[in-house]
């Protein structure tokens, strides 16, 4: 008789592996009534209306950071975006000095994204504000492993029970950490395929299958994420060189129809074309790329509107 | 808890009948008018009506839909309980229309409140009106009254008015509960 209060069981999001199974369906609920909102006429409610939020952004972002102030704004909140390399970080200011700076100023969430991981936790246990992690190194990025399970679920109905085949730099990838968790949570299962270099050495742990070879991984799989080679995060040289990588594991048409069944594709973005993902795969009618995008703003939405409900 | 029920039985469905042929009396045949139904409980209400105005007007097509208000109230902030949000399913143009707001109880006026701005984002009614099953006399918080009235209620805030429907609690009544 009593309506439902549902709550997320955390005040920050600071990764999936804090989340819950209900945590996540409660996101995906919400995400779904944003998602109507945002295909309205008028696509903002005032849910957010005296609420302030942050975007510290110590590592390059497009689709993240414009999602997120996309979100935000729909939302009614108010918003401040900061990025590290036009800021006062380069004259050797810390990181919670920087954070409880912004903080005096009244502001009541912090969404970051920082090359190292743990920096979300760090600055939870040190500041008084909501975090929200958008990516910390090669740790966690929470909001796209949502936003990806999330469009795995539109186009299947449920994630439970799909294999998905996570492709390329796991490595340095925190996509793929955070996909891997979600997506066992929501009961589904998770093949990581790379160079045996990308593939960090105990990831059996996980309870994930590893293969190497991307054919027998396409196979076998409903769902492909493609992931980006993170150049920027290799120190040493993890294969000979990207055409070699391009020949052994980019997914080209030839292969996608040279399959047995029809997959989807998806990428977190950017997309190096004509690496990891061709052109006529990316734009193909199996790839779900730009309905990750669309889902984005919903998922995010919901996570910022389900934080704020946790304040009072 | 005392229980004392309020309204139930073939009275029941007296006032819903009542409320029916208020509302043609001002909407005719409905042509350009539309039900809204508030979400959660208001829905129920609100197919409630619009049934029963079918089947006193087999020829009016009669324009129907709920309307979730989850975020737009004005108390994320301050309740620690968040409301579950609900579908918003109105597949006509609001533009224009004579729209009836369906909720089964009117309290404080804040849910109401809410529905307008809610409302608003569909579009610029020509007429709001609001018809409420049970009216919680005497407690509102804004400046905000009913044009169709299934029962008045005088009640303090710590009572609390429940409808319940065949639907999905096996009984159409109305209840007022009061502690001890």
């Amino acid at each position: 008789m009593a309506d439902q209060h549902p709550k997320l069981s955390t005040k920050h999001l600071l990764g999936i592996k804090d989340l819950t199974t209900e945590d996540i369906q409660l996101i995906f609920e919400t995400a779904d009534n944003f998602k109507d909102v945002l295909n309205r006429p008028i696509k903002k409610v005032p849910s957010l209306r005296d609420i302030t939020i942050a975007n510290i952004f110590f590592e390059n972002s497009t689709r993240t950071k414009l999602s997120f102030e996309l979100a935000e704004k729909r939302l009614s909140a108010d918003t401040i975006s900061f990025a590290a390399s036009s800021s006062s970080v380069s004259k050797g200011e810390t990181l919670i000095d920087t954070v409880n700076n912004i903080l005096a100023m009244k502001v009541d969430m912090v969404v970051m994204r920082h090359p190292h991981a743990g920096a979300g936790l760090f600055l939870s246990k040190h500041v008084d504000a909501q975090i929200v992690n958008a990516g910390d190194g090669a740790h966690e990025h929470p909001t796209q492993a949502l936003l990806d399970a999330f469009s795995i679920r539109e186009k299947y109905g449920d994630v439970s029970g799909k294999k998905v085949a996570i492709i390329g730099d796991i490595l340095h990838s925190r996509v793929a950490l955070s996909n891997i968790l979600c997506l066992q949570k929501l009961g589904a299962e998770v093949m990581v395929c790379g160079p045996t270099t990308l593939i960090p050495k105990y990831i059996g742990t996980l309870g994930v299958k590893v293969e190497h070879d991307l054919l027998k991984a396409l196979n076998w799989c409903d769902v492909a994420n493609m992931l980006r080679i993170q150049l920027e995060r290799q120190d040493i040289r993890y294969f000979p060189s990207l055409r070699e990588y391009t020949m052994l594991y980019g997914l080209n048409k030839e292969i996608l129809d040279s399959l047995n069944k029809e997959i989807t594709v998806m990428h977190p973005g950017p997309i190096n074309r004509g690496v990891e993902i061709t052109s006529d795969v990316a734009d193909s009618k199996q790839s779900i790329i730009l309905d990750q995008v669309e889902n984005g703003v919903a998922i995010r939405m919901a996570v910022l509107y389900l934080l704020a409900g946790h304040r009072a | 808890m005392q229980k004392l029920t309020l309204l139930d039985g073939q009275k029941f469905q007296i006032t819903i009948q009542r409320l029916c042929h208020q509302l043609i009396e001002n909407h005719n045949d409905f042509s350009e008018s539309a039900i809204v139904g508030i979400q959660p409980r208001g829905a129920y209400l609100a197919k409630r009506i619009g049934d029963e105005l079918r089947r006193l007007q087999p020829k009016a097509n009669i324009l129907q839909g709920n309307l979730d208000i989850t975020f737009f109230r004005d108390d994320i902030r301050t309740n620690k309980d968040l409301p579950q949000a609900s579908a918003t399913e109105i597949d006509f143009i609001v533009e224009n229309k004579n729209v009836v707001l369906v909720d089964d109880v009117l309290w404080t006026g804040r849910t109401i409140r809410a529905a307008l701005d809610a409302l608003l984002a569909f579009g610029r009614p020509r007429k709001v009106e609001l018809l409420v099953l049970v009216d919680r006399r005497f407690s509102r918080q804004l400046p905000i009254e009913p044009d169709y009235i299934g029962i008045q209620v005088d009640s303090v805030d710590s009572q609390k008015v429940l409808v319940s429907w065949e639907e999905t609690d096996k009984k159409d009544q109305i209840i007022l509960l009061s502690e001890k």
